[in-house]
């Protein structure tokens, strides 16, 4: 069986700070990890492979540096990686990333393809399900749980209020939910050799048979107009009263709006 | 699609079990205001199976037009049908802006439609305006976990798609006696499209209300300490009518379910009133609260964040005060209750 997990790499959002002036997002010194629920979505691979012995691959579209993405997941077990990666690529939007994926993928053999739902920098959970579209086979998003049966794969699927068990024919493509599992650390063996001995295979635009019009900005059918930090509601009264004084207080704070 | 020759603004109407998602009826009253600004009209997209009677209810909150596609297969949400039944109804209707829910079902099929479309789709939008000079839709998000606002556009891809995060917009008034048309529409191979069986639905909903549906949120945070002090705030939440929230470190913990979670990464909530009781108050969580009514915040750090949002801060120990709070507030209410 022959996985491909695609992953991002990230900022580690909760350490992100923006610029008092100009409130921009400041990204320097910033730890970058491979996102969440990518991860996640590797961890199972790596246990397939355990079980089944499936072959898996990581693939990742980014800068460079995204090269310690993918180390990463190599140390963790992955056996291969690709970073695809070119200037021309920039700027994409979820539909030219997708579509831009979707043509590495279709130039590699795969059974199943596993991508986290959502990554922690854009929060839109897209690229998964379009990278499916493109490639014309079926999706499952938001798995909580993933196993094989025979050519089957037999995930639940999460909704707000219930669950869905649901089985798909291989090929597909699932996407994970971090609560899917908890994913192994590197070993140091793996750490030694994935930055020693293994390699990080390279893609760039000339080896993805895509036209011009669906990757990077071109092929983005969005534009960002503008990004702002969102003002804070005005500030209030702040006291400082023993436990009696100020639920008395808020009492009256409450019945003066009425609200009691 | 080709851009001049679309107009109107469609909702999808999301339905589980023959109940519509409060989002879709939040969405026609935003579609409602989208469609004055365009001088256009709106058109509810209702998917499923026996789903006719859901018209009505349709027609009240703002609906111009319903386009139903009936059909067994649609009984149950599965991507590919429904991908399939909503490119179809989008393909005849040409409409200029579609927007859908940013629930689980939403954030699935928006994606796959928009793939298959060929057109842009702005994820999780807090707001949603016409710019006045293009007459484009400008799509207003969050991002880096709400420390980021962007606007988006999709200038030359038709229809415009966004997902729009549920709580966020207001359904409009309701209104008796609209007797909007409907259309049935047809589509063809939708039972032959499925590629997924599901095996098994497994209901997972926690018997309490929804926090999206409360006109009172009592919510914990990391400083509540742990699961066995929430029972405060259930009491303090039983004498205000309202029902008890969390922050993420509330949820993290382990200490209440994933459903009761505010801010980006849960729910948006919009109450009258909004206790924060040991909750610092990260943007990811004034993301999803700062449009609540009344604020009032109990937090022993002086300097938390919380303080910045609210109306009425107390600087002290939520375990301490809050149940003087509910003893206090349940006098100020029997003293009414005599008058």
């Amino acid at each position: 069986m022959k996985i491909i997990v695609c992953v991002k790499q990230v900022p580690d959002t909760t350490e992100v700070r923006l610029d008092p002036v100009t409130g921009t997002l400041l990204r320097e010194g910033i730890p970058s990890i491979i996102n969440p629920d990518d991860k996640a979505g590797l961890e199972a691979a790596l246990r397939l492979k355990d079980r089944y012995e499936a072959h898996v691959t990581v693939l990742t579209m980014g800068p460079p540096q995204a090269d310690l993405a993918l180390r990463e997941a190599l140390a963790m077990g992955a056996d291969a990686a690709i970073l695809l990666t070119d200037r021309a690529f920039g700027g994409a939007d979820t539909w030219a990333t997708s579509s831009t994926l979707a043509s590495a993928l279709s130039a590699l053999e795969y059974d199943l393809i596993i991508t986290g739902r959502q990554a922690i920098d854009g929060d839109t959970a897209q690229v998964g399900p379009q990278i499916a579209e493109h490639l014309g086979i079926p999706n499952i998003s938001y798995a909580e749980e993933l196993r094989i049966e025979g050519n089957t794969v037999v995930v639940r699927r999460q909704y707000e209020d219930r669950s869905h068990i649901l089985r798909a024919e291989m090929p597909c493509l699932v996407t994970a939910l971090s609560e899917l599992n908890e994913p192994r650390y590197m070993t140091p063996r793996g750490i030694f050799e994935a930055f020693r001995d293994r390699t990080v295979k390279i893609l760039t635009r000339a080896d993805l048979a895509i036209d011009d019009g669906n990757i990077g900005l071109k092929g983005s059918p969005t534009r960002v107009m503008k990004s702002f930090t969102k003002a804070v509601r005005g500030k209030g009264t702040v006291v400082e009263l023993d436990a009696r004084d100020a639920a008395g207080w808020i009492t009256e704070r409450l019945q003066e709006k009425f609200v009691l | 699609m080709e851009k001049h020759n679309c107009n109107g603004v469609m909702i999808f109407v999301q339905q589980t079990d023959g109940e519509i998602a409060p989002v879709s009826l939040e969405l026609l009253g935003k579609g409602r205001e989208l469609a004055e600004a365009l001088g256009t009209e709106v058109t509810a997209a209702l998917l499923g199976s026996c789903i006719q009677p859901l018209c009505g209810t349709l027609a009240r909150y703002g609906a111009d037009r319903i386009v139903v596609v009936d059909d067994p297969a649609l009984e149950t949400y599965m991507t590919e049908p429904y991908t399939r039944a909503m490119a179809e109804v989008v393909r005849r209707y040409t409409p200029d802006i579609l927007l859908c829910g940013a629930t689980a079902l939403g954030r699935d099929l928006a994606p796959r439609l928009s793939a298959r479309l060929h057109t842009g789709l702005t994820a999780d939008c807090t707001g949603l305006e016409i710019d006045p000079e293009t007459r484009n839709l400008m799509m207003t998000r969050p991002a880096f976990g709400g420390n980021i606002m962007a606007t988006i556009a999709c200038p030359d891809h038709r229809p415009q798609m966004a997902t729009v995060r549920p709580g966020v917009m207001r359904r409009a008034d309701p209104a008796e006696g609209a007797r909007p048309p409907v259309e049935i529409v047809r589509v063809e191979g939708l039972a032959e499209s499925r590629n997924v069986d599901i095996l098994e639905i497994v209901k997972t909903i926690s018997s309490k209300k929804d926090i999206q549906d409360a006109r009172v949120l009592v919510a914990g945070g990391r400083g509540m300490g742990g699961p066995e002090n929430f029972a405060v705030l259930e009491e303090l939440a039983d004498v205000l009518g309202g029902t008890v929230a969390s922050s993420r470190a509330g949820v993290d913990a382990g200490w209440v379910g994933k459903d009761r979670q505010v801010g980006q990464t849960g729910k948006t909530v919009r109450p009258d009133l909004y206790i924060a009781c040991g909750i610092s108050g990260a943007i990811q969580h004034l993301a999803g609260m700062e449009d609540s009514e009344i604020i009032v915040a109990i937090n022993t750090d002086p300097s938390a964040p919380i303080f910045e949002a609210a109306d009425y801060g107390v600087v002290g120990d939520a375990l301490k005060i809050v149940p003087q709070l509910t003893e206090s507030i349940r006098n100020a209410r029997a003293k009414k209750a005599e008058v």
